[in-house]
């Protein structure tokens, strides 16, 4: 045993032991690391499963998602150094501990006390080290790969870039377990074994195509599909008994994390692990081989998982599991679009009409797709952004009915009538024979009435008589017999026949209308 | 013309006593003027202008109005009190400022107003109208393909219509029906033909708020299944017009299966493209009550299809046009449909002897029977038709050319009821013809391009066939003078007549035609020896001629057109092509006010001067053709006028064909295919 520790010495592979070692202090209370905000206590679920620690994944986040995209290469140098510097420290602080060690071997028992000390400093140092190591790359910052692709990964590069990845995943239940153990200071021995059989059971995960029971349910199924926008989660439809499913309960920070997956080479965040497999390609050809580019399948133990649904963080919320009736969650996005809709503030506005605000950014896109565009309005004053939302709200209540907006009917109103009159005016200009409204007293002649089916009109041409009951008392002629008949009779408009009535010396008034007609013609 | 006489001697009694004319009840008064006004509608005028009290009672009566001029509505409203239609198709312009001239208070009687065949008006004016006619129960919009939605929202306003037509108001949309759907809920007819702007959403709202709809015609709109479930529903629907609903389709029909209507009487699915025999056999499961089915142009007929039909136990019409029967349909047909009264099998694929046969052998009932272009169809299958459908009303088969002189014979044997025979492009004799010589209800007969009759012939159908209102005889040849005088002597009800490329007649025929009062269609065309003198004769004795063709008739001259512009009045369509007519003969024309339509190709006494000044003083014109070398010759400012008063150009580029075409019967044109 003390020889194995002795080989295992070897600065490398105690960073790799001590990625694992950190597990059982990172979920402290009140440890909090340098730009990660603190992670609260064990998880209040009494069905917290060991693979709640999957859904976790990625709580260590920064809420702000631009930070963790910055690339500063001076940086990454001096806490290269710094990483350096601990791993020195560490190094140094095992072999006195192993030397102790064979000096407790030796007999005496005593110095338990000041093991304990040293098994502290230990964990101190190492502490220090993954943090700087979480600063060194943006990955460690979000560090988290449920991927089997990036586990496979970590396994065939089994070492640094490994670094608090799988750390992460190491179920925090083993860490509550654990943190006693150490907390005993039963001796390096056991800190030993406790490391290596850590070790074992991550390289169990790691080696595991089909990583077993609850490690398998994937935190993010949704985002394999191409999944824009979805609702809170609100599938009515869906009526689990409460007990028939597991309840997750993500953390503020987990939900509000940019990316899920991350690449292990340069740090690189995606959404999608089909993103991320996409982006490996360019690290190389053992990125590119069939097995390293195919889909992640689903593992087959999943039928027998329990159903996995989701619990809002937020205290007091309907989605929240304290809730009495708590409505769950279906999925990973809904939890982050109802977390964000209803407990972030809403930081994206529609530059539009700078007053409608987002916490969802998609919700901002759907809004400025219509924003002071569409105004579906209806008789009572309210608006719709969309034309189906007006129509079934005219459906619902009686006497509403659907309104234009106002400068549309002036616009289109005023565009018919100057389409009417235009060329109406300028016709009764040019031909001086067509009042276009004229209700003064009409003795036009060519009113035809009908009244028969068939679709003729009654040939009343000419009828003098039509219009004002004075004409009357003029004898009746049939203007069809008149000689004049053939002339323009459409002419004969009021003015002419005014004049002809007052008797003055113009010709018969279709000829003399036929003659200025012509004259106007030829000019 | 007996009644006309009485209206006449009627007035002059009113002359000469001195006792008012409202002391007889107006009932009674207005009984005569109805059969006065329908024997000759100018008799009422006379009666008008009789005195003080005929033209009051006059004014009284009159129910209709149909003004030529738009902007004497005020005038013609206040003297028509009583008036409850006004008919604005011969307005070809009506601007906003006419509609709102209309007097509040002197039309309240006014129930429909037709602006099918105006344009010029907006929302403004059906507004106006709205406000001075709020109780009008019928509106017409046909056509207005200027109209928006803010158009339909002022037709919203107007509670109690009834019916009403929007159908090419291509601009309505869901919003425009939305506010109508809201407004006018006491509707049950509607048109939305052609309007493409409306979709699903908003018919659902129709179908949700307009309960009362009995017929609604959605052809051509882009309806889909989302709406055609609540449309079914509609539990007053008795008919629904889906013609080229290209959103209706299989998968439609097949979500109607669970739903019931019973009211449901006529359904017209014509030129569906998309709904093939799965999709008609699932929908008519759900509509038992059906009448009327045509599925002109939209499905192959397929036996099961057809054996479907069963179920529709009431069905009497099946309109099956330019279908592809498929081997048996037809006789499944015959089968299923054993209630059917008209069929019609026009320009259908694949209808054969054998099967024809079979089915109307078991359809003895049938009334209607239309196998227009089933080419294949032999003697056997007329046979078959005159043994088993003795009642037959209507029987069309043009261009069947593959039957026998022999077998048409038989038609007029067995089928004595029939009112309606088209023989067109066939074999038929004059031994046919005087077959006929039973149908003594014959009311149109069409033998057009039947070579063999003659004047024999024709003899027999003027001595036996007085209810004839409708003749072609288009391209027989071998008739002449003598026929047509027995025809016209004959038929004293003939309304319509077709004696185009008939070349031997002469004006002897339009003398004889001139006493057969009611005529009103007349075609001559291509008919060289007729002259101005002939036609003189019509314009005296057929005072209601409205559609007359002269063209190619090259002895007609401005006399002819002096006399129509005297006593045509009612004249509407003329074609003028090739004749010898010039400017003056034009100008005199052009005094006739209800003058819609004119052609005017290839004159050559024509001048652009005189073309322009008949189109200026033609007020009424909506469509004129005319050589395309005018175009240019007149003043584009005059050509504009003419076009904002609401008139149409269509510009005609053919060469002047030779003159004097004699009648080449090898290479006729087919003017019926």
């Amino acid at each position: 045993m003390a020889s194995g520790t002795a080989t295992n010495a070897d600065p490398d592979q105690q960073t790799v032991r001590s990625n694992s070692v950190e597990q059982f202090y990172f979920p402290r209370p009140g440890q909090s690391l340098p730009g990660i905000p603190p992670f609260f206590g064990p998880p209040s679920s009494s069905l917290y499963l060991a693979n709640d620690n999957e859904a976790k994944v990625g709580n260590q986040l920064e809420p702000n998602p631009s930070q963790s995209t910055d690339w500063d290469p001076q940086a990454i140098v001096s806490n290269l150094t710094f990483l350096e510097q601990k791993i020195k420290q560490v190094k140094d602080v095992v072999q006195s501990m192993s030397n102790r060690e064979n000096q407790v071997a030796s007999g005496s028992c005593e110095v338990a006390a000041k093991q304990q000390l040293i098994t502290a400093d230990l964990t101190s140092i190492i502490i220090q080290l993954i943090t700087t190591a979480g600063s060194l790359l943006p990955s460690m910052k979000n560090p988290l790969s449920s991927n089997p692709a990036v586990r496979q990964l970590s396994n065939t590069l089994g070492s640094p870039m490994g670094f608090g990845m799988n750390a992460n995943q190491r179920p925090s239940v083993d860490s509550k377990t654990d943190i006693p153990d150490i907390g005993k200071a039963s001796g390096y021995e056991e800190l030993i074994n406790s490391l290596n059989t850590t070790q074992d059971e991550r390289d169990e995960l790691i080696k595991g195509p089909n990583p077993c029971g609850g490690e398998g349910s994937e935190p993010t199924p949704m985002e394999d599909h191409d999944v824009k926008e979805s609702d809170d989660g609100d599938h009515e439809g869906e009526n689990l008994p409460p007990g028939s499913y597991v309840v997750l309960q993500l953390e503020k920070e987990e939900i509000l994390a940019p990316h899920t997956h991350f690449c292990l080479i340069c740090g690189k965040g995606f959404k999608r692990d089909a993103n991320l497999r996409m982006h490996m390609r360019g690290h190389g050809d053992e990125y590119k081989t069939a097995a390293a580019l195919a889909k992640p399948t689903r593992d087959s133990g999943s039928d027998h998982a329990p159903v996995t649904r989701y619990s809002c963080p937020f205290v007091g919320c309907k989605r929240n599991k304290e809730h009495k009736k708590f409505q769950p969650l279906k999925t990973i996005l809904c939890v982050k679009n109802h977390y964000k809709r209803s407990h972030c503030d809403k930081s994206y506005t529609c530059s539009r009409c700078n007053t409608k605000k987002f916490s969802v950014i998609a919700d901002l896109k759907t809004h400025e797709k219509h924003c002071g565009r569409d105004k579906w309005l209806c008789s009572c004053g309210t608006t719709f952004s969309r034309k189906d939302k007006l129509f079934g709200h005219v459906a619902l209540f009686q006497g509403h009915t659907p309104a234009l907006p106002m400068d549309d009917v002036k616009v289109s109103e005023a565009s018919e009538q100057q389409q009417g009159s235009e060329p109406m005016n300028e016709i009764s200009r040019s031909m001086g024979c067509f009042p276009c409204s004229s209700s003064d007293g009409i003795s036009n002649l060519d009113m035809k009435m009908a009244d028969d089916v068939r679709g003729y009109y009654s040939p009343m041409s000419f009828d003098p008589c039509f219009g004002a009951l004075d004409d009357f008392t003029r004898p009746g002629f049939d203007i069809s017999e008149d000689p004049f008949s053939f002339l323009p009779s459409g002419c004969t408009s009021n003015n002419e026949t005014s004049r002809v009535n007052k008797g003055s010396n113009v010709p018969p008034l279709g000829l003399w209308k036929w003659t200025e007609t012509l004259s106007d013609f030829s000019h | 013309m007996a009644a006309a006489s009485a209206a006449h001697r009627h007035s002059k009694r009113c002359r000469l006593s001195p006792v008012p004319l409202d002391s007889p009840a107006d009932e009674l008064l207005f009984l005569v003027l109805d059969r006065v006004a329908a024997a000759d509608p100018r008799a009422l005028k006379s009666f008008a202008l009789a005195s003080r009290a005929c033209h009051a009672a006059e004014s009284r009566h009159r129910r209709v109005l149909r003004p030529l001029r738009a902007d004497l509505l005020p005038a013609a409203l206040v003297r028509y009190p009583s008036a409850s239609r006004l008919d604005l198709s011969l307005c070809a312009r009506v601007p906003d400022a006419a509609l709102a001239a209309v007097p509040s208070s002197g039309s309240s009687s006014l129930r429909a107003v037709d602006l099918s065949r105006s344009s010029g008006f907006g929302a403004a004016g059906i507004a106006a109208l709205a406000r001075a006619c709020p109780c009008l129960a019928d509106l017409d919009l046909s056509n207005g393909v200027h109209l928006g939605d803010a158009a339909a929202a002022e037709v919203a306003r107007m509670r109690k219509l009834q019916r009403l037509s929007l159908s090419r108001c291509k601009q309505v949309t869901d919003m425009g029906l939305g506010c109508v759907a809201v407004g006018c809920t006491d509707l049950k007819d509607l048109s939305l033909k052609w309007c493409i702007g409306i979709t699903d959403l908003g018919l659902n709202l129709l179908a949700l708020k307009c309960t009362k709809l009995t017929t609604l015609d959605l052809s051509y709109t882009m309806i889909t299944k989302e709406s055609l479930l609540s449309i079914i529903k509609l539990t007053n629907l008795q008919v629904l017009t889906l013609v080229g609903c290209i959103g209706i389709d299989d998968d439609a029909l097949s979500s109607l299966e669970k739903e019931y209507s019973k009211s449901i009487q006529v359904l017209d699915m014509s030129h569906c493209q998309n709904v093939t025999d799965v999709g008609v056999s699932s929908v008519v499961k759900s509509i038992p009550n059906l009448l009327e089915l045509n599925l002109s142009y939209c499905c192959p007929v397929t036996p099961s299809m057809v054996r479907c039909l069963q179920k529709v136990s009431k069905l009497q019409t099946l309109k099956l046009e330019g279908c592809k029967f498929m081997a048996d349909g037809l006789k499944a047909i015959g089968s299923s449909c054993v209630s059917i009264r008209e069929l019609s099998l026009s320009k259908s694929a694949g209808v054969t002897d054998t099967e024809l046969s079979f089915a109307v052998s078991k359809l003895k009932n049938l009334l209607k029977l239309d196998i227009t272009c089933c080419r294949n169809i032999t003697d056997v299958s007329v046979v078959s038709i005159t043994r088993s459908c003795t009642s037959l009303i209507s029987l069309r088969m043009e261009s069947c050319s593959h039957v026998s002189s022999g077998a048409l014979q038989l038609i007029g044997k067995h089928c004595s009821q029939l009112e309606e025979l088209d023989l067109t492009d066939s074999d038929l004799d004059d031994e046919g013809l005087k077959a006929l010589t039973g149908c003594t209800n014959l009311s149109s007969l069409k033998i057009g391009i039947c070579l063999r009759i003659s004047d024999e012939g024709l003899t027999h159908i003027g001595k036996s066939c007085p209810k004839l209102r409708d003749i072609d005889l288009y391209r027989c040849g071998g008739i002449s003078d003598d026929g047509v005088i027995q025809i016209a002597q004959g038929c004293p009800m003939l309304e319509s007549i077709n004696l185009s490329y008939c070349t031997e007649l002469t004006d002897r025929s339009l003398m004889s035609l001139s006493k057969c009062t009611k005529l009103n269609t007349l075609e001559i065309r291509g008919c060289p020896r007729i002259s101005s003198a002939g036609l003189s004769e019509i314009a005296m004795g057929c005072r209601l001629l409205s559609k007359l063709d002269i063209k190619k008739c090259f002895e007609i001259n401005d006399v002819g057109m002096l006399y129509l512009s005297q006593f045509s009045h009612a004249l509407r369509q003329i074609n003028l092509s090739y004749c010898s007519v010039t400017d003056i003969g034009l100008l005199s024309l052009s005094s006739i006010c209800g003058l819609q339509n004119m052609t005017i190709v290839h004159l050559a006494g024509i001048t652009p001067n005189g073309l322009i000044a008949a189109l200026m003083v033609c007020g009424g014109l909506t469509k004129v053709k005319l050589h395309e070398a005018f175009k240019s010759m007149m003043p584009l400012h005059m050509l504009k006028n003419v076009e904002a008063r609401g008139c149409m150009f269509q510009w005609i580029n053919k060469p002047f064909k030779v003159l004097y075409i004699f009648f080449q019967p090898a290479c006729l044109p087919l003017r019926y295919v």
